[in-house]
């Protein structure tokens, strides 16, 4: 008998080859869906961070401080003019809230393609293109960053403030306009990370010019768009649509004059920047090159 | 009849970026940067059968590890084509990956901060296990690997030898019928590594799972491998058994004789002498110039001996003879 060979698989039998795996639960269960999956995943990572406590919470509150600070200029320079280009604080407030709720959301769930570069260099993604999921699934439920909740905050606080200045937080019908503008925000900012992950695909230091984009844009955005020239305002619309997560939809609401769907739909450019991104992306995954063994 | 695995003219082109040394090439690779063109495979062609176990050698930088990466649907070639199990790797990778188990002997698929049984957990929800077969497969990985005592240990406090042995179960509790090993012995004490192939040799016979296997460990290749395809430079240079090797690089037999006399080799024609010390010969000679029995007789008409054995040259001689002989 020939000692290297199986017992009984290569006489032709009929049938593929390899059989479909065996141990496989056909009826997808739904505890094994992806949502399942993908919170299973980021459990390791909730407690791999709770394990410690007081760094988390030492961060968290750092974040909400340092980004409360930035707010304070922002006051200081309408405590100066008043208003700018005829927007005043409080509404600048619901601008700026946005921008960081979105932002905030963004950088918590998507810190694993933020950080993507990491698993190219150590060839870890390697591992991940060894299962048999998702890969964006995957890289999603590596890690969900919980001191983001200090920005978070912050954007809450300052939106609320806003809100109830101009007398607008007692409309559910608002706050649910600018919930979907923040997930739409979520959805842009998350497809600038998947951008700058693709990029990782070619050189091995995800560019910064991305990152320019990303952080610039955070700070661009936090006022109305319509206070910069028009080429940045054109950027900002057209090529990385920010303008689609507060600028859109507020509009119509503090000015009037936009047809009510122009709020409603604007968000949805972050989802197709995102759907454009993850495209790009797939792209890059088949020039991935590993690294040595 | 299907193949299990069939690869053509796989060719893989890395382009390596140059840098200058010192500031002024850091600039100048800035500004105008230099590619080399790195021929990861060159067109390599090979095909499988169901229940084959085989070994891929070469030098680092061969294209070993590129090709399995090629047949893990991981990477995907610039030319030639490949099918595993009737698909093409890279095209259908979820598919393709979920009846197969990979091991990277430098890379852990296992979570470093958990424990082990919670590694198995996920993977059994990542694969979509059915929970009582993955149960009873489980059960029966744990025993023949001997994990017992390891499952409640983070992966991080693992000895090598344990989380290779972790790694192995990790790789195929969802039964593949297909499994890569990627230099699985690196770095192992003795015992691991026996272990390691003896557990290796059951399941491929038992189980008839498909195995490739890469190393350097030539130990390996001898105790598991009857067939073995060497790769250097990114080209397929033998593929065949040992025997067939050793016959392409030497067919010099060696004779260790233990003397109870002095002797001058040189009275033993179509010999040379390997090494020598204090009584003991160690004769290197070809058979087919003067056959092992006349040898053996003309000697012990010389002096009287104690002792003797003959054998064919080890494989790591034979292996390095054979890359000698291809790079000029």
């Amino acid at each position: 008998m020939d000692p290297a060979r199986g017992t009984d698989r290569h006489d032709g039998g009929s049938g593929p080859w390899p059989p479909p795996m065996a141990g496989r639960n056909d009826g997808s269960a739904p505890r094994q869906g992806a949502f399942h999956l993908y919170w299973r995943l980021v459990a390791i990572s909730i407690r791999a961070q709770a394990q410690y406590p007081g760094s988390l919470l030492l961060l968290s509150a750092g974040h909400l401080v340092v980004t409360l600070l930035e707010f304070l200029g922002v006051w200081a320079l309408f405590d100066r003019f008043r208003l700018v280009r005829g927007w005043s604080l409080a509404e600048v407030a619901l601008f700026y809230g946005l921008v960081n709720l979105s932002f905030a959301l963004a950088e918590a769930v998507g810190r694993g393609f933020d950080a993507f570069d990491r698993l190219v260099r150590t060839g870890e993604f390697d591992v991940v293109l060894l299962r048999p999921r998702s890969e964006v699934l995957l890289i999603c439920g590596q890690e969900l960053r919980l001191s983001r909740a200090g920005r978070f905050a912050q954007g809450l606080i300052i939106l609320g403030w806003g809100m109830s200045s101009l007398g607008l937080a007692g409309r559910p019908e608002v706050w649910m306009r600018l919930a979907w503008a923040v997930a739409g925000g979520t959805a842009l900012f998350c497809g600038l990370f998947v951008l700058q992950a693709t990029i990782a695909f070619w050189t091995v230091n995800s560019l910064e010019v991305v990152n320019t984009v990303t952080y610039g844009g955070v700070e661009t955005a936090q006022f109305p768009i319509d206070i910069y020239p028009s080429a940045v305002r054109a950027f900002f619309t057209w090529v990385v649509p920010l303008a689609s997560l507060n600028y859109l939809p507020l509009r119509g609401l503090l000015r009037g004059g936009d047809p009510g769907w122009v709020g409603w739909a604007a968000p949805l450019a972050g989802f197709l920047f995102l759907a454009v991104s993850l495209r790009l992306w797939r792209f890059g995954v088949r020039h991935y090159t590993s690294t040595g063994s | 009849m299907t193949c299990a695995i069939r690869a053509e003219e796989l060719r893989k082109t890395f382009r390596v970026r140059e840098t200058a040394s010192g500031l002024g090439g850091t600039l100048r690779s800035l500004l105008r940067p230099r590619y080399r063109e790195v021929h990861a495979l060159a067109g390599v062609s090979f095909a499988l059968e169901p229940g084959e176990m085989v070994g891929f050698i070469g030098p680092n930088g061969a294209g070993k590890s590129t090709t399995i990466k090629i047949l893990s649907g991981i990477l995907v070639p610039d030319g030639g084509t490949c099918t595993v199990g009737g698909l093409v790797p890279w095209e259908r990778r979820v598919e393709h990956v979920a009846r197969l188990g990979v091991v990277f002997g430098q890379r852990t698929q296992l979570w470093w901060d958990l424990p082990v049984t919670e590694s198995f957990d996920l993977l059994a929800d990542i694969y979509r296990l059915d929970r009582a077969r993955a149960a009873r497969r489980r059960q029966e990985l744990v025993g023949r690997l001997d994990l017992g005592p390891l499952l409640d240990v983070p992966v991080r406090q693992l000895s090598l030898g344990q989380r290779m042995r972790c790694e192995l179960a990790a790789a195929l509790l969802h039964e593949p019928g297909l499994l890569f090993l990627d230099e699985p012995t690196i770095g192992l004490d003795a015992p691991a590594k026996l272990a390691i192939r003896e557990f290796l040799r059951s399941l491929n016979r038992e189980q008839g799972v498909t195995v490739i296997l890469t190393t350097h460990d030539l130990d390996d290749v001898e105790a598991l491998c009857r067939r073995l395809v060497v790769i250097h430079h990114g080209r397929l240079l033998f593929d065949g058994d040992l025997d067939g090797l050793r016959a392409r690089v030497t067919s010099e037999r060696r004779l260790t004789v233990d003397l109870d006399g002095d002797l001058d080799p040189a009275r033993l024609p179509g010999v040379t002498v390997v090494a020598r010390e204090g009584r003991r010969l160690v004769l290197a000679f070809d058979p087919a110039t003067v056959s092992a029995p006349e040898l053996i007789a003309r000697l012990a008409a010389l002096a009287p001996v104690r002792d003797l054995t003959v054998e064919a040259p080890p494989i790591e001689e034979i292996v390095a003879g054979f890359y000698r002989g291809l790079d000029p």
